[in-house]
């Protein structure tokens, strides 16, 4: 009896709450149903700021953030007071400004790719190429190290198997293990991962200018290059005036999973950008406070460049970035 | 359109298909060279006689590779996430980019920019890691999966097909008096699946390869991926192959089936990469589509 009381007073109070929730305003209901995920980008992306008082106390793994000693502003001054940190930090932003600028200024080559790629006459071909060139990107940065390693290593790699077969050499040369032009290896390594897939979207944006100007300019006896100056390429800037303010938005955040990967104690000087030193400082290191320093600084940075590349989107396309 | 050919037009179409045949020929020749070397005789592998064409066929590589302590277990990690990790997503991703296409959400400007933002922000690594370990999300399958539910390029792609959706189509629904979540299920799921098919390819490859979370959250061997694994054989081969050779099961292989430290690393790269080669030519179209969506918005 009892039982059966409660369930049915169970079910009132449930049918209660849903005759609450069917007279709801639409976008209060909309917002209650967003709810659980809206959290769960509160949790993950913004809870972690509270994780900024760090910088401010001798914090250590395991520690109470109230055991731990207040420092104030100790970490932030030691980037320019501490000749040792100053210069790290130098090595370090000169990396990261030489590998984003280096991108910057080989964002023309998918451009390139896209409309050299859509002069070709067989489309069967075109597809195959678009195809296979852009499989690279579909691997990780662990593949792309190890496919770099079988082709240029001393011993199993193909390009010095190539060699001593053809007679070109005596002994194997060590590619991998120079330490010049670390930059130029690692730009090489994102294009070649990198440029079949980035090239999609201007062929896409290709496929769209209006055909008939191709047709009148011809008429009017230009060439292939002068339709493709004159046409082609202004028809792409929009598309690639948006991903350079994306790239100048994310000047400072290169990632670090290839320099992670391609990492070693000989080419460290020249490889580790500030997400990488972030990551050797903190995780490796343990030393949490400058750590957290460092990437609450590159945040504030990045935020900036952000909002400065939506303004410069906003007066020149009329449109935003975010 | 007919072009002439003349002979400057025809050095131009020469010229331009060799180079991008050479440019070709360079993303896919060394999985090509991987490949042969993990299927030859592990003795002209060993000697450098495997340049061009494989010899001596054998597949003993791939057996011998899942004897390897922990290689089972990470393919199964790899795999459970893989699967888990996009379902979730694909919920959590698609859910509220509907929700966020609704004009009459509470405050809806607000709450897309709070998600979009996050693309392009966050509080930096280390508070990241000590939020995971308070949240107990170290050494937990979990990581691998909640964080990524709710994705600001998923939930983009997803937003910006609904909005392309007819109206009348939900309307009519609404009048019949279908709430929000029949309408989703019933209504946009179906007319969806295109763009689902597309998150769903891009979450998986993502999930696959995803390599530095393990990197900062898991310290036991039992949460490692593939991923993870590979990278560990590639820096310490030669430890690996010792091991190998030292087997029991190894002992009475004949040289042509003896793993050396270089099969070890190209048989592993192999088992890698072979899913995502598997299932590439099949979906490269939801990529293309995928990412001509997401071009309409950043």
């Amino acid at each position: 009896m009892l039982q059966s009381d409660a369930r049915q007073h169970g079910i009132q109070r449930r049918t209660g709450i849903v005759k609450q929730f069917v007279g709801m305003r639409p976008g209060t209901k909309l917002f209650l149903l967003s709810a659980p995920f809206l959290l769960l980008v509160f949790i993950f992306s913004y809870l972690p700021l509270y994780g900024w008082i760090y910088a401010f106390f001798e914090y250590r793994a395991g520690l109470k953030i109230f055991e731990t000693k207040f420092i104030g502003f100790k970490y932030f001054l030691s980037l320019v007071n501490n000749p040792v940190t100053a210069s790290e930090i130098v090595r370090v932003l000169r990396n990261t400004f030489v590998m984003s600028f280096l991108g910057i200024l080989t964002s023309w080559m998918p451009v390139a790719f896209a409309i050299f790629l859509s002069e070709m006459r067989s489309k069967k071909i075109r597809g195959i190429i678009q195809t296979l060139s852009t499989l690279p990107n579909f691997i990780s940065w662990i593949l792309v190290y190890s496919v770099v390693w079988s082709m240029f290593s001393v011993g199993d790699g193909f390009l010095n198997r190539l060699l001593l077969t053809l007679n070109l050499v005596d002994t194997e040369i060590n590619f991998l293990a120079s330490t010049e032009h670390v930059w130029l290896t690692m730009l090489g390594y994102q294009i070649w991962k990198g440029l079949g897939w980035s090239a999609i979207m201007y062929l896409a944006a290709i496929t769209s200018i209006d055909q008939e100007q191709y047709e009148a300019a011809t008429v009017d006896g230009a060439g292939r290059f002068r339709c493709i100056w004159h046409i082609t390429v202004p028809g792409l800037m929009p598309t690639y005036f948006v991903l350079l303010l994306l790239s100048i938005a994310n000047f400072i955040n290169n990632g670090m999973e290839q320099y992670f990967v391609f990492q070693n104690p000989m080419n460290k000087a020249f490889i580790e950008v500030l997400d990488l030193y972030v990551y050797n400082k903190g995780m490796i290191g343990n030393n949490i406070p400058y750590a957290t320093v460092v990437s609450m600084l590159k945040s504030i940075v990045s935020i900036v460049l952000l909002f400065t590349a939506n303004k410069m989107s906003k007066s020149v396309r009329g449109e935003s970035i975010l | 359109m007919k072009k002439r050919r003349n002979p400057s037009e025809t050095m131009f179409q020469l010229l331009n298909y060799a180079v991008f045949a050479l440019f070709t020929l360079a993303c896919v020749f060394p999985f090509y060279y991987i490949f042969i070397n993990t299927i030859s005789d592990n003795h002209l592998v060993k000697t450098g006689k495997i340049l061009l064409l494989p010899s001596g066929i054998q597949f003993s590589n791939y057996l011998q590779v899942f004897q390897l302590r922990g290689l089972g277990n990470a393919a199964f990690i790899s795999v459970a996430r893989t699967v888990l990790g996009t379902l979730f997503t694909l919920v959590g991703s698609c859910f509220l980019g509907y929700t966020l296409s609704k004009g009459e959400m509470w405050q809806r400007k607000f709450w897309y920019r709070f998600v979009i933002i996050t693309m392009y922000f966050n509080a930096g690594l280390i508070p990241w890691y000590v939020t995971m370990k308070n949240l107990g999300l170290t050494n937990n399958f979990w990581a691998y999966v909640l964080p990524g539910i709710v994705s600001p390029f998923f939930l983009i792609l997803f937003k910006t097909y609904v909005e392309s959706i007819p109206a009348s189509l939900e309307e009519s629904a609404q009048l019949d008096g279908a709430g929000y979540m029949v309408r989703f299920v019933r209504i946009v799921l179906p007319l969806a699946t295109p763009i689902i098919a597309t998150i769903a390819v891009f979450a998986s490859v993502g999930q696959w390869n995803s390599f530095l979370d393990t990197v900062f959250l898991m310290r036991q061997s039992k949460f490692f991926t593939l991923q993870y694994v590979l990278y560990q054989y590639l820096n310490e081969v030669n430890a690996v192959a010792a091991t190998l050779r030292n087997s029991p099961t190894a002992q009475h292989l004949d040289p042509s089936k003896l793993l050396s430290p270089a099969s070890i690393r190209m048989t592993i790269s192999m088992v890698v990469v072979l899913p995502i080669l598997f299932v590439y030519p099949f979906f490269q179209r939801f990529f293309v589509k995928g990412i001509m969506i997401g071009a309409v918005k950043g």
